[in-house]
């Protein structure tokens, strides 16, 4: 099965669950008051569920072919080991990393360590052009979001 | 209309206007060059600054002067490179490349400049004309037909995303309204689908699924595939003049490409990207025998005709934002989202309630479109430069920035954790061929869409609205139309492949 059809398939699980959640356990905590608006909570939802339901089998039975096209695309997925996915993935991880660090760390540690282990994990082995350009690219960044722009962030770790 | 366009004047004329513009179209103009940044993911990074501004015309301001400068810098990367930027600028590089190959990279770059500037400033022409009519006329619509309209503008940005695909972007835009409704709504105030968590109380962040859906999928692209930032050795431009006669020669391309690409940017879902394709097919076509040999072998009318389009297209893609609140692309969607965080809420009131918002924005145009000739036409040898940014430092910050910008949105470090997420899942989606901008327009209508369907249900007291409005049942009626007739003409036609016999 090719992949659009798995991601129906999802989708299609998904709108399964919200359907279910809309038709059935939605109404149950509706204030007697609101039970007669013509209109309830759960109305668009589960119209919206419906629809999703029907478009998703659409697609996972196969009803909608796309035109074969010659042209290759992008990135085929079915040869992702081709690709530098070890590269993507890294940066997927620093990313959540990232997340986890920026409140306890501090935004310029965390910044620079981002910038620096990202370009890292891509190949850079330069570092004494690395470093002062994460280090300066964080500060400048901290600078114009707190100082210019006004929003606060904690620059430096917790214990600080 | 005298009195606003004056109001329009000195506001856009004010000093701080005057720099949002200059810095949209120098940013724009810098990211859009990049290969595989379109202007979708660089209005997106910017919004965060743009709502920090505060005030809405100085943003709005800044983001079409961003949006304006992503397109230019797209053709820019086209002609040196053969690697758009942008969508809307991959008909450039048809015949722009070739000229460059020819060692006329200067002159291409001229004639994309002044192309743009052209189309751009007939196309903020004909938003003056038409957007106050549309807006009069959107005045009568009530609440059902707003809702009837919308349907309609999701259904014709489904229709649009080409043959084999409308289910697939029917599905994407459900899912985009499926999203909207998580969180507390403005009718009922009930928390819905938060599955208990407190994050999603106020329901998913639009900033945080902009990035997701377009900045990280396209970094992650880059990173996966390193020709897509193919880095090709960007020669001296130089001899930026055009001849008169060359001149005489693309000035009615020109005039014919500025209105009709503006038509095509006013449609629901059609954008600059169709624009630019069918202004070049249609150059093509009327050309005389020897102009059509040259085209695609670096004709200048060739490089001309999408360039005007595209700019057109994205001026008339405003005119369905400003005058009805509703977005025909991702992009201005995108801009609708921001104006909204800015508490201003685009539509017919607009013009009534806000002119000055209204018409600060047209003057912007034109001042976007002139400064991109004088500023950016000089400097282009330079800004050429940052193409040779490598690319181990390019994606690190270009993931930097996206996490940045929803972080400083929310606050909120989960949001991270939550762009991440569907930042994979936009990813997934993309290698699976699913359109991923009717998801996003379908999420920012979705609160709206909503919202107009239950206050005609409560006006009506009932679904009985759809039969009691003609109009509303009209509209209702093309949407239909506009999804059902595509997929019977793609059946059709594959019946006609498999020999079966037609019907008359």
């Amino acid at each position: 099965m090719a992949l659009d059809r798995w991601v129906a398939f999802v989708i299609l699980c998904a709108a399964l669950a919200y359907g279910y959640a809309a038709f059935f356990t939605m109404d149950a905590s509706l204030p007697p008051f609101m039970q007669r608006n013509p209109i309830w909570p759960s109305t668009f939802p589960k119209v919206l569920a419906v629809l999703t339901i029907a478009t998703s089998l659409f697609i996972l039975l196969g009803f909608e072919k796309a035109p074969e096209s010659d042209q290759e695309p992008d990135i085929d997925y079915r040869r992702l080991g081709d690709y530098h996915l070890g590269q993507a993935l890294t940066l997927l991880g620093l990313m959540v990393a990232y997340a986890l660090l920026l409140r306890p760390a501090g935004f310029l540690f965390a910044t620079f360590a981002f910038l620096s282990c990202g370009a890292f994990a891509l190949g850079e082995r330069k570092f004494h052009i690395l470093l002062p350009i994460a280090a300066i690219a964080s500060f400048i960044v901290w600078y114009l979001v707190d100082e210019v722009l006004g929003i606060f962030l904690r620059p430096w770790p917790f214990f600080i | 209309m005298i009195e606003g366009l004056l109001n329009g004047l000195s506001a856009a004329f004010s000093i701080q206007n005057l720099l949002m513009v200059i810095a949209g179209c120098l940013i724009g103009t810098f990211i859009g060059m990049l290969p595989g940044l379109g202007p979708m993911s660089i209005i997106a990074i910017m919004i965060p600054v743009a709502i920090t501004i505060g005030d809405p015309s100085a943003a709005i301001i800044l983001l079409a002067g961003v949006y304006y400068g992503a397109i230019f810098g797209g053709s820019t990367s086209s002609i040196l490179l053969n690697a758009p930027g942008v969508a809307g600028t991959v008909a450039s590089s048809f015949d722009g490349y070739p000229m460059a190959r020819k060692g006329q990279a200067g002159k291409a770059l001229t004639i994309a400049a002044i192309a743009s500037f052209a189309g751009g400033s007939i196309g903020a022409l004909l938003l003056m004309i038409f957007a106050p009519m549309l807006s009069t006329v959107a005045l009568l619509f009530h609440s059902a037909e707003y809702f009837a309209l919308m349907v309609v503008g999701l259904s014709a940005i489904a229709a649009f995303a080409g043959t084999g695909n409308v289910g697939k972007a029917i599905l994407m835009t459900l899912l985009g309204l499926v999203m909207a409704t998580v969180g507390e709504g403005a009718l009922f105030n009930m928390p819905r689908f938060t599955m208990g968590l407190m994050d999603l109380q106020s329901g998913f962040s639009f900033i945080t699924l902009a990035m997701a859906m377009f900045a990280l999928p396209e970094a992650l692209f880059l990173v996966l595939n390193p020709k897509r930032s193919a880095q090709g050795a960007s020669g001296k431009i130089e001899n930026l003049r055009i001849t008169r006669e060359e001149g005489r020669k693309i000035a009615p391309v020109i005039g014919r490409q500025s209105i009709q690409g503006f038509f095509i940017g006013v449609l629901p879902g059609a954008g600059a990207t169709i624009a630019s394709f069918l202004g070049y097919a249609v150059e093509r076509n009327i050309a005389t025998k020897e102009e059509q040999e040259e085209f695609g072998k670096g004709a200048i009318k060739g490089l001309a005709a999408p360039e005007t389009a595209n700019n057109a297209a994205c001026t008339g893609s405003f005119v369905p934002l400003l005058t009805l609140g509703i977005p025909g692309s991702g992009t201005t969607a995108i801009l609708l989202g921001a104006l909204i965080a800015l508490n201003v809420t685009p539509g017919p009131r607009l013009m009534i309630d806000e002119p000055q918002i209204f018409w600060a924005v047209i003057i912007s145009m034109y001042i976007g479109n002139l400064v991109l000739l004088i500023l950016n036409l000089p400097l282009i040898p330079y800004i050429a430069k940052v193409l040779a940014i490598p690319r181990n430092y390019l994606i690190p910050f270009i993931l930097f920035f996206t996490l940045m910008g929803s972080y400083i949105g929310q606050n909120n470090a989960t949001e991270l954790l939550i762009l991440v997420g569907m930042g994979i899942c936009a990813t997934v989606l993309k290698f699976a061929d699913y359109p991923l901008a009717p998801l996003l327009i379908g999420f920012i209508l979705g609160g709206m869409l909503e919202d107009n369907f239950s206050r005609s249900m409560q006006l009506y007291d009932g679904i009985g609205f759809i039969v009691d409005r003609p109009m509303t049942l009209g509209l209702l009626v093309i949407a239909v139309l506009l999804v059902v007739i595509p997929s019977y003409r793609a059946r059709r036609a594959k019946a006609r492949q498999e020999g079966v016999a037609e019907g008359d």
